[in-house]
């Protein structure tokens, strides 16, 4: 089994969000482990993150401010997977740093760092050759999301070539604004269930136990981002036992569902 | 409409899945993907729509003011043939994109975007904005067409284009400062894509040149396509065959791929796509994506960016807001690494100088954009026989940038 599939197999998972170099990351990932996150998505950051809103972005900022290279975040991968041998973790981040230095290069420093997933905000299926096929090459799952405005034509394409789970972007917005009727994610879920035989997971303004409550009745998984970072804006080198704080909360009401 | 392209043919691109040659693209977010696509078809369906070319010439005649004209410039022609060695020293015409309503060539997209938005049922205008003009060719069409209409504009931008942002207010429009990042065009063009996809249901965004996610490159070379078909007939008409060679300044590029395209498949037609040099392409403030940049993903298309080794898109520096963008359109990439057009960096001191040129010997005030492509004319003159026919896209009037001129030069106001 994949660690995806060992993570997704307890019943619905928490996948926990920080930006990459935006304070003590090594002690905030372990922090989110402790906690009870089930699966770990890493911010990489970028100059444009068109698809964030304030929270992340000026996380972005903040990491690149402070000198983040991307030979700093598979420092970070890389020793994240030597601590915790069993936790899936994902990078996330814009097509730009990751096509950098090319695919191939991505996807090989992606295996050798211990990654088990990429999520790619701006390469939708169509562009799937820009990445897809070096990190398929590589068993790195390329994990797609689905919107709002993802109808029944679409998906199928979505769904092809992606694996590890699929991340439903549960608002037609940026991150960390606001949280969709809890109604259109039960729909949209069902729908998604219907058609994918991997794992879903909804994210985008998710906050507190208490959504991620009712959204874990219904989802394989529930992401939360912006929330994390804004402890870690708030909080700095404290950051660590606020986030855990969070995460153990955030954790227990997800797991409540299995 | 391209039934007789030859096969060797720079004009057929982009092909069907938006690209053109590895540039191009539709690298959005999921959430906008569908209503790119829905924009696609729709753009198809208005090509092959009559009433809707009928419903933009009409617009393009008696609201633009169109066909703008193709001016023979006697005295900055003699100029340069002064400076040039004997015998050499083209005829240098202006085509006057300064005489469209609104002072530049941003209106002829922005009339043929808001018709298909109005075809798609959107009732709801952004836009992004640089120099503030097609800001306000965004705000005017709006207004005209009666649209609500919001204009995203860096805040750096916002001091520096005070006039343009005070005309955007007066045609109705609501100007929102956009403080992230180096606050200029790369900002405004990042805000307006998170304000898009939290209002894709509604809302039409006018992309102001020829860049972004398929079709808009497509779409916006096409509308801006009028200058280099009018150049050609008021050419054939003048002097009765093509011109020899083309300058246009390239920002996001969309005067200048409007001017080149038409002439893409004459293969006597030398064209000069002239980036923005800042303070010297040496330097790490300038504007030049091809000069000093690589290929890379931005604003949902792949094409040249200023960027470092980690993909990090680099700060772009021009002394003209409307150039002050780290990338460019990416036919512009295309026709870069084809050989079709050669692109030459201008610094901002040669722009003030064909600036303040231009005003002098032709009673012209030119837009600092156009006055980069002017201030190609000491190296292109100088090698060009003096029956040779020279074309210079003047794509905006310099009234706006008077108080940076003002300032540059020392001058209290």
């Amino acid at each position: 089994m994949t660690r995806f599939e060992t993570a997704f197999a307890k019943g619905p998972a928490l996948v926990c969000f920080i930006t990459g170099g935006d304070g003590d990351t090594a002690a905030n990932l372990d922090a989110l482990v402790e906690g009870g996150a089930d699966v770990i998505e890493l911010g990489m950051p970028f100059t444009d993150p068109m698809a964030d809103g304030p929270a992340i972005q000026e996380a972005n900022i903040r990491s690149l401010d402070a000198g983040t290279r991307t030979a700093d975040i598979f420092r970070m991968a890389s020793e994240f997977r030597t601590r915790h041998p069993q936790v899936p973790l994902v990078l996330m981040g814009y097509a730009n740093p990751m096509i950098a230095r090319g695919a191939d290069w991505f996807a090989d420093e992606c295996a050798k760092a211990g990654v088990d997933g990429v999520i790619c905000v701006d390469i939708p299926p169509e562009e799937d050759a820009e990445l897809g096929p070096a990190l398929r090459e590589k068993s790195v799952s390329l994990i797609r999301l689905a919107t709002p405005t993802t109808d029944a034509a679409r998906l199928p394409a979505v769904l092809e070539g992606s694996s590890g789970f699929l991340y439903y972007v549960s608002v037609a917005g940026v991150t960390g604004m606001q949280q969709a009727a809890q109604g259109s994610i039960e729909d949209a879920v069902a729908r998604l269930k219907a058609a994918s035989s991997i794992p879903v997971a909804v994210g985008f303004g998710v906050r507190t136990p208490e959504q991620a409550s009712a959204i874990a009745k219904v989802a394989d998984g529930v992401v939360v981002g912006s929330a994390l970072v804004d402890l870690v804006k708030q909080h700095g080198a404290e950051a660590p036992a606020h986030l855990r704080a969070l995460t153990s909360a955030l954790a227990e009401a997800v797991h409540a569902a299995r | 409409m391209t039934a007789q392209t030859p096969v060797n043919s720079f004009s057929n691109m982009p092909d069907e899945t938006g690209h053109f040659g590895q540039f191009g693209g539709r690298y959005v977010a999921e959430t906008l993907m569908p209503l790119i696509l829905d924009l696609e078809k729709e753009y198809r369906k208005a090509q092959q729509d009559p009433a809707f070319w009928a419903e933009f010439d009409a617009l393009m005649k008696d609201f633009v003011g169109r066909p703008s004209p193709l001016y023979f410039a006697p005295r900055i022609t003699e100029h340069f043939r002064g400076l040039a060695p004997a015998g050499k020293g083209p005829k240098i015409y202006f085509k006057r994109e300064e005489l469209n309503h609104t002072g530049a060539h941003k209106i002829n997209n922005c009339i043929g975007q808001i018709l298909l938005a109005i075809r798609m049922g959107k009732t709801k205008i952004i836009a992004e904005t640089g120099a503030g003009q097609h800001g306000v060719a965004t705000a005017t069409v709006a207004a005209r067409f009666g649209l609500p209409c919001k204009i995203f504009m860096g805040a750096k931008d916002i001091e520096r284009q005070k006039p343009n942002v005070f005309r955007m207010k007066l045609l109705g429009a609501e100007v929102i400062s956009c403080e992230s990042g180096s606050q200029s065009l790369k900002d405004s063009m990042n805000d307006a894509l998170r304000y898009w996809v939290a209002n894709v249901h509604d809302t039409f965004y006018i992309i102001g040149t020829a860049a972004g996610p398929h079709p808009y490159p497509e779409l916006v070379r096409d509308f801006q396509s009028i200058i280099g078909k009018e150049t050609r007939e008021q050419m054939l008409e003048k002097e009765g065959r093509l011109p020899d060679m083309l300058v246009a300044a390239v920002g996001g590029g969309s005067n200048a791929i409007g001017l080149f395209h038409p002439f893409l498949d004459d293969p006597d037609v030398a064209m000069t796509g002239i980036e923005a040099a800042g303070h010297g392409i040496d330097t790490d403030k300038h504007a030049a994506s091809l000069t000093g940049g690589k290929p890379g993903i931005l604003h949902g298309n792949k094409t040249y960016l200023l960027q470092d080794e980690d993909g990090q898109i680099t700060e772009a520096h021009s002394i003209s807001a409307g150039l002050d963008y780290p990338g460019l359109g990416p036919e512009h990439s295309w026709l870069h690494e084809s050989g079709r057009v050669n692109y030459v960096p201008i610094t901002d001191t040669q722009a003030l100088e064909a600036f303040q040129l231009c005003c002098e010997l032709e009673g012209i005030i030119p837009a600092l954009e156009s006055s980069h492509a002017l201030a190609a004319l000491p190296q292109l003159t100088a090698q060009m026989d003096e029956d040779k026919l020279l074309v210079v896209n003047v794509s905006g009037r310099g009234d706006k940038d008077i108080f940076t001129v003002a300032e540059a030069l020392g001058v209290e106001l």
